[in-house]
């Protein structure tokens, strides 16, 4: 059975927490007072998280029946949703880094902002941002060739540049504008930007989709063009310039076929 | 009577030259000249001798004034601002040796800092790059006795590195380049036409902020894919022509510098460049590597990697190392108002960090060590000089290719001042007794 | 200094031939005694295992492109740095962990010495600085001397005695320990992106093949009596069908013989014998070579060898045979980067997956075994894993599983993807024998101590030896009904002593000890024209000044313990 707990900020923090316990999964079974002893931290001090917010509601058994009300100012507070494989989490005011970073599973809506990183090295789940996302969305750990490899993202404003870096699979989904060097690296999922892209769009990726309904700036020489398709997003059909890239790079074949980013921009 | 003493090492940039003469005073207290360096580095030496230097650390008076303390009033200031701090910032290390990064090391552990080197403000975008691309590259005797192809992109080295040219890239007679210069075709890359950029057999004036475009146009040639007519700002012809002079080589080398590193796609430009290299690797044999700035910003970074993992940029608040610039990394820490002290030691971010990361420097408990004034030592509310590490005091250092150098002391510094090391194994064994640790 | 009697353990000693039997081990000032007075310390082995501090013989743990490795790769450490805990310093990384989680694991599992296998001489000073952080733990660091200049110069002559006085003077100004040779010739190709694959290649512009570098540089380590012999990894390592270059650099040293007076046998150690006993002609028809390799190596006393098993994880690949990196990221695609260092060698390095649903990856893993199963004597036959290029050093008590224990050779045989190729192209399956306890002791104690020429410092429990004592909790009277007891038990040690401190204490680290650093000091007849040579060489090609190129030892080798040659005799 469902069940919700509602943190809420009451005490700021004086410099910024990294709340890697707020998920459901680490909730999963807790009553309200063993949630506010959970560890935070504050720079190298380890404190309660029930120092810094009120703690209503219980979790549900597991995660999957856990739902995490996140209010009040949560603007410095780092990893909300860290790893998280089931359960849901409403995070109703702008956060900071790593929102939904590493997730697996389970459903994530901010209503607001979120800041760089969220939704880090992802593997499955939903992540729906509401307002603006930061840079870093999507994107790989540093380091790492295995970035996002399935889920959701949705944003509803615009992103910051590097989403998506290193992308193998699941789909990054953006209303808005975005920054540059989306998809770098990228060796598959799909990208659609339903706004502006500035350049540098796609640069040493491999394989996948990039769909763009706006404007790019310039466009990476890598790419070339090849003919014109019609496709059907989000039941609309619409008239795209196809490109396939980036040419820079080595390609794999599959089936005897030579795979491909294809880069489609809208007519 | 004066002294002559050879093979001294340069502490200035990273091509950290060891073949410097230095004559000083028979008393081995004065530094009289400096012969084989260049102008920036005699100046480096010279510099330890000025009349109006701080010899001891001063505190910062409510008043704005300066007033003297003692070596161990600045220990206690520094002991207690790091026991206290709940996350303290400790940034430099870039120009002081390997042993006292050591120690910075033991005490960022103690008092669990962010660490973080000069790397923040110039390659640490190259760091990023190697991460995700690797580097295939070479030490600068390679270059030397090797090299036909040397690119220069975004640096200008006949004025940052100014003995580069002359001991490795451009004029050097090596075991198979026998010619010197003759032995070699010079291509730079840059917006501006450099005193570099003057010497070269092909300069590509690339258009602003359109490297990425043109390396990647680069490896398309190498292809022999499509390309547009032109990209950033050079015709497709021209691209073409210069990918085949890159691949005709025996032995290539692209340098590059701050103009790709800090410019629009930062590591993405390296990244891309380093690809580059690789592609040019199934032609010919290539080899990239950075232009690395201060003299041993190379060795912060390879003993922090040793002893932390990572090579700039780790936090080490939660009690053991992470790493993500972006998160971790000096500018973004200042600006975000994540730390609450700040510790400097071998650099200067007043002078070098954008101005929305020195302002909260100046209302934090801050600590600078440093032999100049600089504007740095400035905003702090203590500067500690110190020793001029490498003239008045010797210790390792990394070269820009990772080849550690031992560097020599020359002169005694003036009485009773410090090293770094001593300065902060004194602040380490008082932070062991104020954390209670054997 | 404290005094101990460890009481009652059952002891395996190859160098007293003592197999398992009850029995004390005496340990005051540092040395094994025969015996203490009655206030030493007791420490309780009943039920439980003693050997001497195991050897490593070859490990890639401090360095230029080991750290490059750690620089490289931050996603090596993520989510598994360590704090500081106790003695110990935070540490991190799972195939390249931070010097000073590196000597804390070593020391854990009983380690109380390893070689750094490969130094390039211009960094020694770096090499020299990570084993300074490497607590407890001896090192030493073994200068790659198949693809420097002044050797091929003086070896395409034949000069020996030339060579000789530069090994001499090298290993005096990098603090070095032995003569390193990797893919000998086909470094120095690689330098213009080409290789040499047999050893009878040419050298580009040198005018020497592989076969005069190796058979050069073992007359020249007898020249001089070093402690230990020349130290090789081959021409062609990796690819399908290289055992037979391999045969072919093994039978270099036939009819040669060793001078020296460390008790050493062999002129020439072979080192990760895995990666060089492949046969087939492509990955697809890719198959063991193991038993042709160990047949020879048995039959042909003057050889050792040590293993480089698989172990089956993600890892990090480095070596300063350049050219086969870059094979190896053309092969997997993952980052790359390479070292060339001017006058003497190169580096390279590239992330690797040794993956068991990938049939050459059990492929590899079976043929590490087969070796030492197939060698006959276990003091010439060392495990390791290459560290970490078939795999992290820390992985050693799993690679004991598989040896000591069919049952846990066939589990991993059964969980295969592709078990019915790994039977096909390897005889794992048929081969029954299970490393006893004693052999262990051979393989990982008294062999290696013996082949580097440490046999009277390490090794074993004679009394005067160092007192490097491991004590492990598990009853080797008892029949073992889990495999998986085997690997706990040698993963954390109940007690290691290191040179007479008691450095681990169930598993956790109770002294740093008193690390030192083991370097070869000889002395040799002077000799004016190789003196002349490098200070030539030093003015016209390399970049740094000669003034600038030792390892001084006050400061980077804080505790020095030379072993003395003298060479000026000969």
């Amino acid at each position: 059975m469902m069940e919700t707990v509602t943190i809420t900020m009451k005490n700021l923090p004086a410099l910024y927490l990294e709340a890697d316990n707020i998920s459901p999964d680490v909730f999963a079974g807790k009553t309200a007072e063993q949630i506010a002893g959970l560890d935070v931290f504050e720079g190298n001090t380890t404190q309660t998280l029930g120092k810094y917010f009120e703690v209503t509601g219980k979790a549900g058994a597991t995660a999957a029946d856990t739902k995490i009300v996140v209010k009040g100012d949560v603007k410095k507070v780092k990893y909300l949703g860290f790893k998280m494989t089931a359960g849901e989490m409403l995070i109703e005011e702008s956060a900071d880094l790593y929102v939904g970073a590493w997730m697996k599973g389970g459903k994530i809506t901010a209503k607001k902002n979120v800041a760089a990183f969220a939704g880090l090295a992802m593997k499955g789940g939903e992540l729906n941002i509401e307002g603006d996302a930061g840079n870093y969305l999507g994107t790989a750990y540093r380091g790492d060739w295995r970035g996002m490899s399935g889920g959701k993202i949705h944003v509803k404003g615009n992103a910051g540049s590097d989403i998506g870096m290193y992308m193998k699979g699941g789909e990054i989904v953006i209303d808005g504008n975005i920054d540059v060097h989306p998809m770098t690296h990228a060796e598959g999922g799909r990208l659609v930007v339903k706004g502006n892209a500035k350049s540098k769009i796609g640069g040493q990726s491999l394989q996948g989709d990039i769909i763009i309904f706006g404007d790019i700036e310039v466009m990476m020489p890598g790419f070339k063009p090849v003919d014109t398709v019609e496709l059907e997003i989000d039941g609309k059909k619409a008239k795209f310039s196809h490109f396939i890239g980036d040419m820079g790079e080595r390609h794999k074949k599959k089936k005897g076929q030579v795979m491909y980013m294809n880069l489609y921009k809208k007519l | 009577m004066t002294k002559t003493i050879t093979d001294v090492i340069c502490p200035f940039c990273g091509t950290l030259c060891d073949d410097v003469e230095v004559i000083v005073s028979d008393d081995g207290k004065k530094l009289l000249e400096v012969n084989n360096a260049c102008v920036i580095g005699t100046e480096k030496f010279l510099h330890s001798q000025a009349k109006d230097r701080v010899t001891r650390p001063r505190m910062h008076q409510e008043d704005g004034s300066w007033k003297e303390v003692s070596y161990d009033e600045a220990v206690e200031y520094t002991a207690q601002m790091l026991a206290k701090a709940r996350k303290p910032l400790m940034y430099g290390w870039s120009s002081t040796n390997c042993e006292a990064q050591s120690v910075g090391n033991e005490i960022a552990e103690l008092s669990r800092a962010c660490c973080d080197n000069t790397a923040a403000v110039c390659h640490g975008t190259t760091l990023i790059a190697l991460q995700d691309e690797g580097l295939p590259s070479c030490t600068l005797g390679e270059v030397k006795n090797r090299a036909d192809r040397v690119i220069f992109w975004g640096c200008n080295p006949a004025h940052a590195h100014p003995r580069h040219m002359s001991r490795y890239s451009i004029f050097p007679r090596g075991f198979f380049t026998g010619k010197g210069q003759m032995s070699r075709k010079l291509i730079v890359v840059d917006p501006r036409t450099t005193d570099t950029a003057k010497m070269a057999d092909i300069h590509l004036q690339v258009e602003q902020g359109r490297d990425y475009e043109l390396l990647n146009a680069l490896r398309v040639a190498l292809r022999g894919e499509w390309l547009p007519d032109e990209v950033a700002g050079i015709s497709a012809e021209k691209i073409r022509e210069a990918a085949d002079i890159l691949k005709s080589g025996r032995f290539g080398i692209i340098f590059f510098g701050m103009g790709v590193t800090q410019s629009i796609s930062k590591n993405h430009n390296i990244d891309e460049a380093i690809a580059l290299t690789k592609d040019l690797n199934e032609h010919t044999k290539f080899s990239i590597m950075p232009m690395r700035g201060h003299y041993n910003v190379t060795g912060s970074g390879e003993v922090f990697a040793w002893q932390f993992g990572f090579p700039y940029a780790v936090d080490l608040t939660r009690g053991f190392a992470r790493y993500n610039p972006g998160d971790t990394s000096s500018i973004d820490l200042l600006t975000r108002g994540e730390i609450d002290a700040m510790f400097t030691i071998g650099s200067d971010p007043g002078a070098h960090f954008p101005i929305s990361a020195v302002k909260p420097i100046a209302n934090l408990p801050s600590v600078c060590i440093d032999p100049h004034l600089t504007p740095t030592s400035g905003v702090s509310k203590l500067h500690v000089p110190v020793a001029f590490n490498g003239v008045e005091t010797g210790g390792n250092c990394y070269r820009m290719d990772n080849v550690p150098i031992d560097c020599r002391k020359v002169v005694e510094p003036p009485e009773g001042m410090l090293t770094d090391e001593q300065f902060l194994t004194k602040v380490r064994d008082r932070l062991k007794e104020l954390k209670g640790v054997a | 200094m404290a005094e101990y009697l460890i009481k009652n353990g059952h002891v395996f000693d190859p160098v007293q031939g003592i197999k398992g039997d009850k029995a004390d081990v005496a340990i005051k000032d540092g040395k094994i005694v025969d015996k203490v007075g009655s206030s030493a310390k007791v420490i309780d082995a009943k039920g439980m295992t003693v050997m001497a501090g195991a050897v490593e013989i070859h490990s890639h743990i401090a360095g230029p492109k080991v750290n490059l490795g750690r620089i490289y790769r931050p996603e090596d450490k993520l989510f598994s740095c360590t704090p500081t805990h106790g003695m110990e310093r935070m540490g991190g990384g799972a195939s390249i962990p931070t010097t000073f989680k590196t000597g804390y694991e070593y020391a854990k599992m009983g380690y109380t010495t390893a070689m750094e296998a490969a130094m390039p001489p211009l960094f020694s000073r770096h090499v020299h600085e990570e084993i300074r952080d490497t607590p407890i733990i001896d090192e030493g660091a073994y200068p790659v001397l198949g693809n420097n200049w002044f050797v091929l110069e003086y070896l395409r002559n034949h000069e020996v005695e030339n060579t000789a006085a530069y090994i001499a003077w090298l290993l005096k100004v990098t603090k070095g320990y032995a003569v390193k040779v990797v893919n000998p010739g086909g470094t120095e190709a690689w330098a213009w992106g080409l290789n040499c694959l047999s050893i009878h290649d040419p050298v580009p512009y040198f005018d020497i093949t592989p076969a005069q570098i190796v058979r050069g540089l073992i007359e020249a380590n007898e020249y001089l009596g070093l402690p230990h012999s020349m130290h090789i990894h081959p021409n062609d390592l990796g690819n399908p069908g290289c055992y037979q270059t391999t045969l072919d650099t093994l039978a270099l040293a036939e009819g040669l013989k060793t001078h020296n007076k460390f008790g050493r046998e062999q002129v020439m150690h072979l080192t990760h014998t895995q990666f060089h006993s492949y046969k087939g002609t492509n990955w697809a028809d890719f198959e063991s070579g193991a038993k042709e390799v160990t047949d020879y190596v048995n039959a042909h006393k003057n050889i050792t060898i040590d293993t480089g098993n698989v172990t089956l994880d993600e890892t990090t690949t480095m070596t300063a045979d350049g050219p086969f990196e870059h094979h190896l990221t053309g092969l997997n695609h993952l980052k790359w980067a390479n070292v060339d260092v001017e006058l003497e060698t190169a580096a390279g390095v590239v992330p690797y997956i040794y993956s068991p649903n990938i049939s050459v990856c059990a492929i590899q893993w079976a043929i590490g075994l087969e070796i030492p199963l197939m060698m006959k004597d276990g003091m010439r036959c060392y495990i390791t894993t290459d560290h970490p290029n078939a795999g992290p050093f820390t992985r050693y008590p799993r690679v004991f599983k598989w040896l000591m224990s069919t049952k846990a050779r066939e589990a991993q045989i059964n969980a295969f993807k592709h078990k019915d190729k790994v039977l096909s192209q390897t005889s794992i399956g048929s081969l029954d024998r299970e490393i006893t306890f004693y052999e262990l002791a051979q393989m990982t104690r008294a062999g290696p101590a013996k082949s580097l020429g440490l046999s009277a410092i390490c090794g074993g429990l004679k009394p005067g030896m160092e007192a490097d004592v491991a004590v492990y909790n598990i009853d080797p009277d008892k029949p073992i009904a889990n495999p998986d007891d085997i690997e706990k038990a040698f993963s954390r040690c109940a007690a290691v002593f290191k040179s007479g401190v008691q450095v681990v204490s169930n598993g956790e680290i109770v002294s740093n000890g008193h690390k030192r650093t083991l370097w070869v000091d000889v002395k040799t007849k002077e000799n004016a024209q190789v003196k002349r040579d490098i200070s030539e060489k030093f003015v016209k090609y390399y970049s740094v000044t000669q003034n600038n190129y030792e390892a001084l030892g006050h400061h980077f080798v804080p505790n020095p313990f030379a072993i003395e040659v003298d060479a000026t005799q000969v």
